[in-house]
């Protein structure tokens, strides 16, 4: 029953997605893979087009999965559910327990919940670039070519800071990497 | 019923024009819900990234909510809401009725071969992003550190091991913590 595994999943999505979109990423492609919605390199692609496209991560992820899975109401269920538990939760914290956000308890599980969440998009960031250089863990073999992109890529987009003000824009630099990709890969 | 169509056609406007998620989308709903259409003030502003970043979900969505909730009640918090989502809902899915035979196009194949490189390098500089923001004190950095090493593992090893449990964990632990050095406890977090 695809439409009650896509509500499941978002709302799992949406229960435990802590530190904005890049932070719910590492939980998304747990659940994705683990569902077997779509393959790891179509994940990689459609986060890249949910940056380049206007509105929130999290909401544009939930839409392009649930429509390749099962069409409109898919794209509607798993919407809906992505953003059911903030919608919820913002209003019973905002009409009774305004206190809470403020309790010192609160905001120290609240504070070690953000560390852990950081370690985790780190850890995901660093294997993805991994994986891109040397493929699976299990059968690793250099790709010359990602590897060098890599490091091309990054070092345009972090040096890019060093000489303007706040660096090039990630849509910015999605369009070069894609203008790579044509070049390298071939058209 | 005005007030509600305002807040549900505002918000498609903040929806449809900001890229890049919900951390770009609150200078915009700054602008527009203080300074423009003076729906809230900007100390509610402050409370509004509070909430945000204290809660799971879209910070765009946990925006648009309080906002909406703070005009109209619920009523008008489902009509924020359902405004922030439309445009990107409408977008995503047009998208979707293409992108499979949009990718058969072998450079628009290779394009996006080059991009899952940039999409590695976005994550990762999100996540230095967030530790630069990050209060630099001992708890917080190993926890960090343990995540990070845990999440490694779980991902070279394909373990079925859930984040969910790792951010239990550290839930539990920053509470143990707090609640054993309860008087000096703003030391360890922020």
């Amino acid at each position: 029953m695809i439409l009650l595994e896509l509500l499941l999943g978002f709302i799992e999505i949406g229960c435990f997605s802590f530190g904005g979109a890049y932070g719910a990423i590492p939980l998304i492609r747990e659940v994705v893979l683990s569902y077997g919605w779509i393959e790891e390199e179509k994940l990689s692609y459609m986060i890249a087009v949910s940056e380049s496209t206007p509105g929130p991560i999290m909401v544009n992820l939930a839409t392009y999965i649930g429509s390749t899975k099962a069409g409109v109401p898919g794209a509607i269920i798993a919407t809906a559910a992505v953003i059911l538990p903030a919608f919820l939760i913002v209003i019973v914290l905002t009409l009774l327990l305004k206190k809470l956000i403020k309790n010192g308890a609160f905001q120290s599980m609240l504070g070690a919940l953000e560390a852990c969440v950081i370690g985790i998009v780190l850890a995901t960031g660093v294997y993805m670039i991994l994986k891109n250089g040397i493929g699976s863990f299990a059968a690793a073999s250099a790709d010359i070519v990602a590897i060098a992109m890599t490091i091309a890529l990054g070092g345009v987009y972090f040096g890019s800071r060093k000489i303007l003000k706040k660096g090039i824009s990630p849509i910015l630099l999605i369009c070069l990497a894609g203008i790579a990709g044509v070049f390298v890969y071939g058209w | 019923m005005k007030l509600l169509l305002d807040l549900f056609l505002t918000f498609s406007k903040i929806g449809l024009f900001t890229f890049g998620g919900g951390y770009a989308m609150i200078p915009h709903i700054e602008s527009t819900c203080v300074t423009r259409k003076e729906w809230i003030a900007h100390e509610e502003m402050m409370d509004i990234a509070v909430i945000a970043e204290s809660t799971p979900g879209p910070i765009a969505i946990n925006c648009a909510t309080y906002v909406g909730l703070k005009k109209k009640g619920i009523p008008g918090a489902a009509a924020a809401t359902l405004g922030v989502i439309l445009p990107s809902f409408l977008i995503l899915l047009l998208i979707s009725f293409f992108l499979d035979s949009f990718l058969e196009i072998r450079w628009v194949a290779s394009a996006f071969k080059g991009i899952k490189i940039a999409v590695g390098i976005l994550i990762l500089d999100a996540a230095v992003k967030m530790i630069v923001k990050m209060k630099k004190t001992p708890l917080p950095i190993m926890i960090l550190s343990a995540s990070f090493a845990a999440m490694m593992l779980i991902n070279i090893f394909a373990l079925r091991v859930s984040t969910i449990i790792l951010m239990l964990a550290a839930a539990i632990t920053g509470l143990s913590v707090y609640l054993i050095k309860r008087p000096d406890h703003k030391e360890a977090f922020k």
